[in-house]
C-alpha cells in the first residue's frame, strides 16, 4: 500500500514514517508549508519553519523515502487562520488544530496524497483508529499514552476521513517513540516538542496576533477601550480589546478587587468583558454546536458520556442531549470550571471518542 | 528517469565533464606569473573566447561569474545602484532580477513592470514607453523560464534608440536554444549560465558591451578586470567554455528536433486529455518548453505523482524550502491564482528521445484522470460538516 505521511519535522511523525516503512508499505513523506515564518523572530517550537522542513527531509533521507513539500498556505489561511482570528473577534477561544486536522491534513493534504496514488494518510498523532467488527465503521480511540493523547483534536474527522487515517504512534508511549527514533538514528530523536499555536510567533500572545492579522484578513477590530464589568453590570474598568481575553483568565484584567477575579464571559456585541469570582466560572451545563460523530452515526437520543471541555482537562460525567439541528445541550454531573466558548466539548466512553462539538455562549 | 525539467538544469555533456576533469589538474592560480598559473589563465581565456562566440561578443566583453543569479545582480546593481532612477523590467522576470530591482526600489529607485500581453508575447512598445526620462536601466529577459516566451529584445533596443539607457537581458534560458547576437540585438548587458546549456553549476557570465560603465560588486584581487574579485573557478569556466562551443555547433540543427518532440508531446496532451491548455503557445517561444494548464488539478500533486513514476517535470518556481508557489509569470499572463496552480512545465533537451515522449503520453492521461478524481472527492470533504 502506498501511504502518505504528513511529516512535520517532529519526532512523532518521523517515527510514524519509520514504522510504516518497516511494516512494508511504500511510504511517501509530505511536509506542509502552511505559513510564511519569514517575519517571525523566534523560531523554536514552531511548525513548518525551514528548520522543520529540513529535519523532515533528513528523516526522509535516512528512511530512503521520497519527500515533498506541499504548499498549502492559501488553504491554511482560509481554513485555519482566518476562522481562528474571526473566532477570537467573536469573543471565543478557538482551537486551530481541529480545523488543521479536519480541513487541511485529512482534507486538502489527503486530496494531494490521493492524487499521488496514496491509499492512506498517516500522521504522528497520539490516537488510534479501529474498526467496529459489527458495523464496519471506524472507531476513534485515545492514544495509549495518557500524557500525550491527542484524540481531543481529532473528534471532528468524518468516518470517511478516519477510514483513510493512520496513526502509527497512537499505540506507543512518547518514551517508546523516542526509543524507536534513536534506534533508527532519526535526526529528530531528541527534538523538543512544539506546543504553542504554530502560526503565532514565539513570545506573541494570541490577542496580539489577532490584532496584527485582522486588517489583512478584512476582519474589523472592535473599538477600544471596551468595558470590564461584573455580572451585575457594574463597571469595574476598561480593556484594550476583548479578543485579548479568554474565559477563566485571572491575570492581566487591569481591575483591582478584594477577591480574585476571573473572566466569566466575553460579550463582543457590547464590547464587554465580564469578570466574577471563582464560583461564577463554574458551569452546570453547556451548549454545543457543529456536532460531529467519528463513527458517522448521529445519535438521536440523549446519552451518557465522560466529557472534556479542554485538551487535557479532567473528564467529567455528563448527559448529552443532541438535537436534530446538529446542536446539543450538555449537562455535567458536577460543576465544570471555565467552560470557554470556541473550545470543544468531546464525549468519551472509556477510550472511545463518541463525538464532540464546539462550545458556545448561552444565548 | 525521464528528465523533462531542462529549464531548471541540464545534464552536463560528457565532453564537458572530461574537460572539467582535466582542468581540475590546472591547480595554479590564474593570476600567478609562473607556468602553473599561466596554464590556468590560458584555459580560462580560451573558454572566454568560446562564450563570446556563442553570443557574438568580443572576449573582453565577457565577465565570468558564479552563474545567472550573480550575473543579473551584477548587471542591475552595477548599472543602477545609487542612481535612484527608474528601472523598467518585465513582470515575468526571474527572482534574480526581481529581487535586485526590489532592493533598488527600497533604496529610492522607482520600478515599472511591464506585463506580457495575454497570448504570451511582449509588446516592445510598452517597454519603450515605460522607459521615460530618468530611466537608468531596462532589463527584460530574452526567454521566459516558466512558459518559454521569447521577448523582442532587438525591437526594444531599437525603440530605446540612442538615449544612453542601458538595456540588460537575462538570456539564461535563451542561450543554446535560440541564436543570440548581442550586436544584432543591440543589448548592453546579457546574462548567461553554464548549467542551462549542459555545462556545470557554479559558472556563468555577464556580457558587458565595451564602453558601458559598470560598478564592481565584489571588491578583491582585481580579477575579471576589477569587476569581480575572487580566484577564478577554473574547472567550472573550462566546462562552461566547452558547453558554449557545443551549443554553438549544435544550434543550426538541433532545435528543429527538439521542437518536433515538444510539439508532439504538447499535441498529444491536448488531444488526449480534456481540460488542457498550452500556455503562451501562440506567441514566439523556446523550442524546448511546453507549459500546460490542467483544469481542476493541482499541478503540484501531478508533479509528485509523475516523480513517483520516474518522470521529472516542474511546477511554478521552486523556493528555498522546496515548496512551490503559483508561478508569477503565469499569473502575469492573466491566469487566476487557482488556475495558475494547475500549470505543469515540461522542458526538453537535446537528450530527450521519442521513446520518452511516448512513455509520457502513455501514462499522463491516467495519472491526470486519477488526480482529478481524487480532487473532486476531496471537495466533498472540504464541505462536510464539522
Amino acid at each position: 500500500m502506498r501511504v502518505a505521511v504528513a511529516m512535520s519535522g517532529g519526532v512523532d511523525s518521523s517515527v510514524a514514517a519509520l514504522l510504516l516503512k518497516e511494516a512494508g508499505h511504500e511510504v511517501v513523506g509530505l511536509s506542509m508549508q502552511l505559513w510564511d515564518h519569514s517575519s517571525d523572530s523566534g523560531r523554536t517550537g514552531r511548525c513548518c519553519t525551514l528548520d522543520d522542513l529540513s529535519d523532515a527531509r533528513r528523516v526522509a533521507w535516512t528512511l530512503d523515502i521520497p519527500h515533498y513539500v506541499v504548499n498549502l498556505e492559501d488553504e491554511f489561511k482560509d481554513d485555519v487562520v482566518r476562522p481562528f482570528v474571526a473566532s477570537y473577534l467573536a469573543g471565543e477561544t478557538p482551537i486551530p488544530c481541529l480545523a488543521c486536522n479536519s480541513k487541511v491534513k485529512f482534507a486538502t493534504l489527503w486530496d494531494r496524497a490521493r492524487a499521488m496514488g496514496c491509499d492512506a494518510v498517516a500522521t504522528g498523532h497520539y490516537a488510534r483508529v479501529e474498526t467496529d467488527p459489527a458495523s464496519g465503521r471506524p472507531v476513534l480511540m485515545k492514544g495509549i499514552d495518557p500524557d500525550k493523547d491527542q484524540s481531543y483534536f481529532l473528534y471532528d474527522l468524518t468516518a470517511e476521513q478516519l477510514a483513510a487515517a493512520r496513526f502509527p504512534v497512537g499505540a506507543l508511549t512518547k518514551v517508546e517513540v523516542r526509543a524507536h527514533a534513536r534506534r533508527a538514528n532519526l535526526a529528530t530523536a531528541e527534538k523538543e516538542e512544539s506546543q504553542e499555536i504554530c502560526f503565532v510567533p514565539a513570545g506573541t500572545r494570541p490577542g496580539e496576533f489577532v490584532e496584527a492579522s485582522a486588517p489583512a484578513l478584512g476582519l474589523p477590530l472592535p473599538t477600544v477601550p471596551g468595558v470590564v464589568e461584573n455580572a451585575r453590570g457594574e463597571r469595574l474598568g476598561e480593556h484594550d480589546g476583548h479578543f485579548r481575553f479568554t474565559v477563566g483568565q485571572r491575570r492581566g484584567l487591569g481591575v483591582s478587587a478584594p477577591e480574585r477575579l476571573y473572566v466569566i464571559s466575553i460579550d463582543p456585541a457590547a464590547n464587554r468583558v465580564v469578570v466574577g469570582s471563582a464560583a461564577e466560572i463554574d458551569s452546570r451545563e453547556a451548549e454545543v454546536t457543529d456536532l460531529s460523530f467519528p463513527s458517522g452515526e448521529r445519535p438521536i437520543h440523549a446519552f451518557r458520556a465522560d466529557v472534556r471541555v479542554r485538551h487535557r482537562a479532567a473528564e467529567v460525567p455528563a448527559t448529552v442531549a443532541p438535537r436534530a439541528d446538529g446542536t446539543a445541550r450538555v449537562v455535567f454531573d458536577r460543576p465544570v470550571r471555565a467552560v470557554a466558548p470556541g473550545q470543544s466539548c468531546v464525549f468519551y466512553r472509556g477510550d472511545v471518542v463518541l463525538g464532540g462539538g464546539v462550545l458556545r455562549r448561552f444565548p | 528517469m525521464i528528465y523533462l525539467d531542462n529549464n531548471a538544469s541540464t545534464p552536463s555533456d560528457p565532453e564537458v565533464r572530461e574537460a572539467m576533469a582535466a582542468a581540475v589538474e590546472l591547480y595554479g592560480n590564474p593570476s600567478s606569473v609562473h607556468s602553473a598559473g599561466r596554464r590556468a589563465r590560458r584555459a580560462i581565456e580560451e573558454a572566454r573566447e568560446e562564450v563570446a562566440l556563442l553570443v557574438g561578443a568580443r572576449p573582453e566583453e565577457i565577465f565570468f561569474t558564479s552563474g545567472g543569479t550573480e550575473s543579473n545582480a551584477l548587471a542591475i546593481f552595477g548599472t543602477a545602484a545609487g542612481k535612484c532612477g527608474r528601472v523598467v523590467t518585465s513582470a515575468v522576470e526571474h527572482p534574480s532580477v526581481r529581487e535586485p530591482v526590489a532592493a533598488l526600489v527600497a533604496a529610492g529607485s522607482d520600478a515599472v513592470d511591464v506585463a506580457p500581453i495575454r497570448g504570451g508575447g511582449m509588446d516592445p512598445g510598452s517597454v519603450v514607453e515605460a522607459a521615460g526620462p530618468g530611466t537608468v536601466l531596462v532589463s527584460v529577459m530574452a526567454a521566459n523560464n516558466e512558459y518559454g516566451g521569447l521577448y523582442p529584445i532587438a525591437e526594444i533596443a531599437r525603440g530605446l534608440g540612442d538615449h544612453g539607457i542601458p538595456l540588460h537581458t537575462d538570456a539564461v534560458q535563451a542561450a543554446g536554444r535560440v541564436p543570440i547576437d548581442v550586436g544584432a540585438w543591440g543589448v548592453d548587458l546579457l546574462s548567461l549560465s553554464a548549467h542551462k546549456i549542459h555545462g556545470p553549476k557554479g559558472a556563468g557570465a555577464l556580457y558587458v558591451r565595451r564602453g558601458i560603465p559598470l560598478q564592481p560588486h565584489t571588491p578583491g584581487g582585481g580579477q575579471e578586470r576589477k569587476i569581480r574579485g575572487g580566484t577564478e573557478n577554473t574547472s567550472g569556466i573550462v566546462g562552461f567554455g566547452v558547453a558554449a562551443r557545443l551549443a554553438r555547433e549544435r544550434l543550426p540543427r538541433e532545435p528543429g528536433e527538439i521542437v518536433r518532440r515538444r510539439d508532439r508531446l504538447e499535441r498529444g496532451v491536448l488531444e488526449t486529455i480534456p481540460g488542457t491548455t498550452a500556455v503562451g503557445a501562440a506567441a514566439p517561444r523556446l523550442p524546448n518548453t511546453s507549459a500546460i494548464l490542467f483544469d481542476d488539478l493541482s499541478g503540484e500533486a501531478l508533479l509528485f505523482r509523475l516523480d513517483l513514476e520516474g518522470i521529472a517535470v516542474s511546477v511554478g518556481s521552486a523556493c528555498s524550502s522546496g515548496t512551490l508557489a503559483p508561478s508569477p509569470a503565469i499569473l502575469a499572463l492573466g491566469f487566476p491564482r487557482e488556475k495558475a496552480k494547475g500549470v505543469v512545465r515540461f522542458s526538453l533537451s537535446r537528450l530527450t528521445t521519442d521513446e520518452e515522449i511516448d512513455r509520457v503520453l502513455e501514462v499522463l492521461p491516467r495519472l491526470v484522470a486519477e488526480a482529478r478524481a481524487a480532487r473532486s472527492r476531496g471537495s466533498v470533504h472540504a464541505s462536510a460538516p464539522g
